[in-house]
C-alpha cells in the first residue's frame, strides 16, 4: 500500500476472559479507510469475540476501541451502530416470519423520518422504508424485494438483507463475521463482487473467515489470530497460503492430501435404480445405480439440493425408499431399519452433525456408544456397563484426539470440529465395511479438515469403500478415486478422479450434458 | 386466521345457537332468541378473551404464560376486596368503590406477572414451572385471605361477608331506539320492532365486555403497526436479533409480561365486578386455561383469539339461556340441560382445538425460551 489511508477503527489492547478461556489476549487491531482487512483464524480463536466486542455485543475486561480517532465506551450494539459500525453475522440475524422491510427497519423504525420518534407506539411507515430499501439495493444491483418474507428467500439474497440492513443504518465500517461459510461457490463469488463494490463507495469492511482461498481474493491486509492472540500479518501480494495456514494452525499443515493409488477389490455397495422422495413428496432421487468397491472413494459432486440429502438419507435406512435396490456386501437392505444398516457394517458420518450426528445433551461417552449400547461390553442384562463405557470413551478420545476436559462433558459444549471427531471416533471405530461420509467438513477449520480427510484414506487404504458426498469440489477432488457428478437427482457420469478439471466438474454440476468422457 | 379455523369456528357457534332456537322456538321468537344468544356469548367471553389477549402480549414476546388463570384469580379477590372495603369500611359510594376495585384489580393482575417476569426472565426459570407457581400461589392466596377476613370474627370485616355495593351498569347504547325510530318510517311491523329489540340486546354490555372489544383491535394495532408491536414481536421471534439492533430483549419482555398481566387482572375483574358482586375460591373455574387455548387456537393474534373466544362464550351460553326454556324440553332429554353435560362443552372444545386437527398453529419461534447473550 502506497499512501497510508486514514485509520477509521481502532482497537488497542483488548482482553476478554470467559469462563475457563481467555478468548481475547491483548490484541490490537487497526481498519483504514475503505479497504478490506480479512482477520483470519480456526474456529475458537478469538476472531468472533473480538467482532463482538467491537459490535458492542461483549464488554472487554481491558483495552481500548478509537472511531476515528475517538475513544468509544461502547456498551450495546446501539452505540456501536451509532458510530457507523455494521456487522452481518456468520448465523444471520433476520427474523424469518418478518418481511425483508420489517427487519431492516427493527430497531431504526424512525430512522427514515427528518424528525425521529422516541415513542413506542410510533406508527410503522412501511411503504416509506420499503421504498428506501429498493433504493439501496437497487445502488448495488441487490435484486431484493422489500416484500418477501425472509423465511422464503434464498441465505445468498438474506445476507444481501443483512448488508443493506447495515447500510440502511448508515453503517461505514462493516464487519462480516464468516461470510461465505452458508454460500455456494457461485454466491461466495458474487459476495467478492458486492464486496469490492462496497470498498469502491468508501465502505471499510473487516472480512473475518477461516478460509485460505477467500483470503487471497479479496483483502487488502492480513491479520492472523490464534489462540486469542494476534499471531502475525500479511499482505495477500507477498504471501502463500500455505504460509498463512502455519501461521493460523501453528505447525506444518497439509493443504493437499497425500494418498497413494487406490487398489480396489469387490463391490460393497450396490445401488440399483433407486428413486426416493422428500418429506414434500417430491421425486428429488430419481433412478439412481452405482456402487463401490472396498479400498475406493467415489465421491458425489453436486450443487447442493440435488437429491444428495435424500440419497445418504436412503442409504443408511433413514428414509423410505419408492423403488430400486440397496445392497450391502451381497446382502440385500433395501426397506431395512438403520440398524440393520449399522448390524451390517455401514458407518455413517451424517450431514448435519448436530442434529444427526450427535444428542447434543449426552456426554460424550454416551455419544460414542450411541450404535452398540445394547450390545456387549456396553449393555449386560438390560444394565449399562459404566466401566465399559468409561473405557471405551477414554481409549476414543485419545486415538481420535477430541480435545475435551473430561469423557462427561455434553457433546454440545464441542467446538465443531471436536465433535465431527467425536461422531468420527464413534464410527470408525466398529468393524465397517461401508463408510458414507455426508458432507464431512463443512464448516471445519483447516486443522480439523486435514484430520478427518487423513482419517477417510486411512480407513480406505484398509480397504474400506467410502461414498463421499460434498458440495465442496475442493473435498470431492482431493479424496475421490472415483466421482459421479449428481443434477436434478440423477447421476450424470461417473469419471476417474484426477482425470478431470474443476471446471470441467463445474459445468456438469450445473447441468451441462456430458457428451464424452 | 385461514379459512379451516374461521369454517369450525362459525359451524360451533351456528350449531349452538341453532340448538338454542330449536328447543325455545315454542315459547319465544328465533331472532329474540339469537340476540339473546349473542348477548350472553359476548358477554360471557368477556374474561376468555381478556386472557387471550393477555397470552397474546406474554407469548408475542417469548414468555409462555400458563399463569394466566392464577392472575385471573388474584385479580378477582383484589379487586372485589378493595371494592367492599371502599365500600363497607370507608363508605364509599358504589361507582368509586367499582373503580377502586378494578384499578386494584389490574394492578394485582399486573403484580402476579411481575413475579413471572422475575422467575421467567431474570432468574430464567422453567417458565411452565413459573406459570404454575403463579397458579397455586394465587389459589393458596386467594383462599387464605378469603378464609382469614370473613370467617374470621376477629377480622376486619367482623367474620362476615359486608353487603356488596353491586356490579358495573349496562352501558345502553341506543341502538334499540334508532333501530325503532327506522322501524316507524316503515310502519312498525310488529316483525321490525322484535328485531329492533333483538339487536338492541346484543349492544347493552357492560363496561368490561365493552372494553375488551376495544382491546382487542387496539392490541391487533400495536401488534402490526407501531414500533412497540414489531419490537415485541422480533424478541419473541429471535431475540438474539432484536439485541444486535439495540432493543432491549430483557425490558420488552418485562414490559409485555405486565402488560399481559393487567389485561388478565381486567379479565379477573369481570368475575366480581362486572358479573357477579361476590367472591368465592376458585371461581374463574378453569377460565384462564381456556383462554390459552382460544389464544393458540387463534394464531397468537387479537382478532383470532377473540373469535375462538366467542366459541367457548357460546357454549357457556348455551347452558345459560337452556335454563330459560326448561319446560321445553323433553323429559328423555332432560339430562342434557343438567350443567354437568352442558357445561363439558367448552373443556371438550378446548381438547379437540389443542389437538390441532383444525389447523396448525405456530407459536412465536423464540417463545418459552429465556434470552441468553
Amino acid at each position: 500500500m502506497a499512501e497510508e489511508k486514514k485509520i477509521v477503527l481502532e482497537a488497542k489492547g483488548i482482553t476478554k476472559q470467559f469462563p475457563g478461556v481467555l478468548a481475547n489476549d491483548h490484541v490490537d487491531f487497526d481498519l483504514r479507510e475503505g479497504e478490506v482487512h480479512a482477520l483470519l483464524g480456526e474456529n475458537g480463536a478469538g476472531k468472533s469475540t473480538l467482532m463482538n466486542i467491537l459490535y458492542g455485543l461483549y464488554k472487554s475486561d481491558s483495552g481500548e476501541i478509537k472511531v476515528n480517532g475517538e475513544v468509544m465506551h461502547l456498551s450495546s450494539p446501539k452505540d456501536a451502530i451509532h458510530h457507523g459500525i455494521g456487522m452481518v453475522h456468520q448465523h444471520f440475524m433476520l427474523i424469518p416470519v418478518f418481511s425483508v422491510t420489517e427487519n431492516i427497519m427493527l430497531g431504526a423504525e424512525t430512522d427514515h423520518r427528518a424528525i425521529q420518534s422516541d415513542a413506542a407506539l410510533t406508527r410503522l411507515d412501511r411503504k416509506e422504508v420499503a421504498k428506501k430499501v429498493s433504493q439501496l439495493s437497487d445502488q448495488y444491483g441487490f435484486k431484493i424485494d422489500p416484500e418477501a418474507i425472509i423465511g422464503d428467500l434464498p441465505v445468498g439474497v438474506q445476507q444481501r438483507v443483512e448488508i443493506v440492513k447495515a447500510l440502511y443504518r448508515k453503517a461505514s465500517i462493516l464487519i462480516l463475521d464468516e461470510p461465505t461459510a452458508v454460500l455456494t461457490p457461485q454466491e461466495a463469488d458474487d459476495l467478492f463482487r458486492i464486496v469490492r463494490e462496497l470498498k469502491q463507495r468508501g465502505v471499510s469492511i473487516i472480512f473475518i473467515t477461516h478460509k485460505l482461498k477467500e483470503v487471497l481474493a479479496v483483502a487488502d491486509r492480513i491479520t492472523v489470530m490464534r489462540g486469542g492472540k494476534v499471531v502475525g500479518s500479511a499482505e495477500p501480494a507477498t504471501t502463500t497460503e500455505q504460509q498463512l495456514a502455519t501461521m493460523m494452525v501453528g505447525r506444518e499443515v497439509l493443504l493437499t492430501v497425500d494418498k497413494d493409488e487406490a487398489k480396489p477389490t469387490n463391490e460393497v455397495l450396490q445401488v440399483e435404480n433407486l428413486h426416493v422422495r422428500d418429506q414434500r413428496g417430491l421425486e428429488t432421487v430419481r433412478g439412481i445405480s452405482f456402487h463401490v468397491r472396498a479400498g475406493e472413494v467415489l465421491g458425489i459432486a453436486g450443487v447442493q439440493g440435488n437429491g444428495q440429502t435424500e440419497l445418504a438419507e436412503a442409504l443408511t435406512g433413514l428414509r423410505a425408499v419408492e423403488s430400486g435396490k440397496i445392497s450391502l456386501g451381497e446382502k440385500d437392505l433395501t426397506g431395512k431399519s438403520p440398524r440393520a444398516y449399522t448390524e451390517t457394517g455401514m458407518a455413517h458420518i451424517p450431514e448435519d452433525r448436530q442434529k444427526h450426528g450427535l444428542i447434543l445433551s449426552y456426554t460424550i461417552a454416551d455419544n460414542l456408544i450411541l450404535c452398540d449400547y445394547y450390545k456387549l461390553p456396553f449393555s449386560k442384562n438390560y444394565v449399562l456397563q459404566q466401566g465399559a463405557v468409561d473405557e471405551n470413551a477414554r481409549r476414543l478420545i485419545q486415538e481420535y484426539d477430541v480435545r475435551t476436559p473430561s469423557p462427561y462433558v455434553s457433546a454440545g459444549k464441542l467446538s465443531g470440529g471436536n465433535q465431527q471427531k467425536v461422531i468420527v471416533a464413534r464410527e470408525l471405530s466398529r468393524q465397517v465395511k461401508l463408510i458414507i461420509a455426508n458432507q464431512p467438513t463443512r464448516g471445519l477449520d483447516v486443522g480439523s479438515i486435514e484430520y478427518i480427510h487423513k482419517e477417510i484414506i486411512q480407513m480406505r487404504d484398509q480397504g474400506v469403500a467410502v461414498l463421499l458426498i460434498s458440495a465442496e469440489l475442493d473435498e470431492i477432488m482431493a479424496l475421490s478415486d472415483r466421482i459421479a457428478v449428481m443434477y436434478r437427482g440423477e447421476i450424470v457420469t461417473t469419471v476417474e478422479g484426477g482425470k478431470v478439471s474443476r471446471e470441467q466438474l463445474g459445468l456438469w454440476m450445473a447441468g451441462a450434458h456430458p457428451e464424452k468422457i | 386466521m385461514d379459512w379451516r379455523r374461521f369454517s369450525f369456528i362459525a359451524l360451533i357457534i351456528a350449531v349452538l345457537f341453532g340448538t338454542v332456537v330449536l328447543i325455545g322456538m315454542s315459547t319465544e321468537s328465533p331472532i329474540l332468541i339469537i340476540g339473546s344468544m349473542m348477548a350472553t356469548t359476548i358477554a360471557v367471553a368477556t374474561p376468555l378473551t381478556l386472557g387471550a389477549l393477555s397470552g397474546v402480549f406474554c407469548e408475542r414476546s417469548g414468555v409462555v404464560n400458563i399463569g394466566i388463570e392464577g392472575m385471573m384469580l388474584s385479580a378477582a379477590f383484589f379487586g372485589w376486596l378493595a371494592s367492599i372495603y371502599m365500600s363497607s369500611i370507608f363508605k364509599f359510594s358504589l361507582a368509586p368503590s367499582l373503580i377502586v376495585g378494578l384499578i386494584s384489580a389490574i394492578l394485582a393482575g399486573g403484580l402476579f406477572a411481575l413475579l413471572h417476569a422475575v422467575l421467567s426472565i431474570t432468574y430464567k426459570v422453567d417458565q411452565i414451572i413459573g406459570g404454575t407457581v403463579i397458579n397455586i400461589l394465587a389459589v393458596g392466596v386467594t383462599g387464605f385471605l378469603n378464609r382469614q377476613l370473613f370467617f374470621d370474627k376477629n377480622s376486619i370485616f367482623g367474620g362476615q361477608v359486608p353487603h356488596a355495593p353491586g356490579v358495573l351498569p349496562v352501558i345502553h347504547l341506543p341502538v334499540k331506539e334508532v333501530l325503532e325510530g327506522l322501524c316507524g318510517l316503515f310502519g312498525s311491523s310488529p316483525e321490525c320492532i322484535v328485531t329492533a329489540d333483538a339487536i338492541g340486546k346484543v349492544f347493552d354490555q357492560k363496561p368490561i365486555a365493552i372494553a375488551a372489544i376495544v382491546l382487542v383491535a387496539l392490541s391487533h394495532y400495536v401488534l402490526f403497526n407501531t414500533r412497540w408491536g414489531l419490537r415485541t414481536r422480533a424478541v419473541g421471534e429471535h431475540p438474539k436479533a432484536a439485541d444486535t439492533v439495540g432493543i432491549n430483549v430483557v425490558w420488552m419482555r418485562y414490559a409485555n409480561v405486565v402488560i399481559g398481566g393487567m389485561l388478565a387482572g381486567l379479565g379477573g375483574a369481570y368475575f366480581t365486578l362486572e358479573s357477579v358482586p361476590s367472591f368465592e375460591p376458585l371461581m374463574t373455574n378453569g377460565r384462564g386455561f381456556i383462554s390459552l387455548a382460544a389464544m393458540i387456537f387463534g394464531n397468537w393474534t387479537p382478532f383470532g383469539a377473540w373469535a375462538a373466544s366467542l366459541v367457548f362464550g357460546a357454549s357457556q351460553a348455551l347452558q345459560i339461556n337452556l335454563q330459560f326454556f326448561r319446560t321445553s324440553i323433553p323429559p328423555e332429554w332432560a339430562f342434557f340441560q343438567n350443567s354437568y353435560a352442558v357445561g363439558q362443552i367448552p373443556y371438550i372444545l378446548t381438547m379437540i382445538i389443542l389437538t390441532g386437527i383444525i389447523g396448525k398453529t405456530t407459536a412465536p419461534a423464540a417463545d418459552g425460551t429465556p434470552y441468553e447473550k
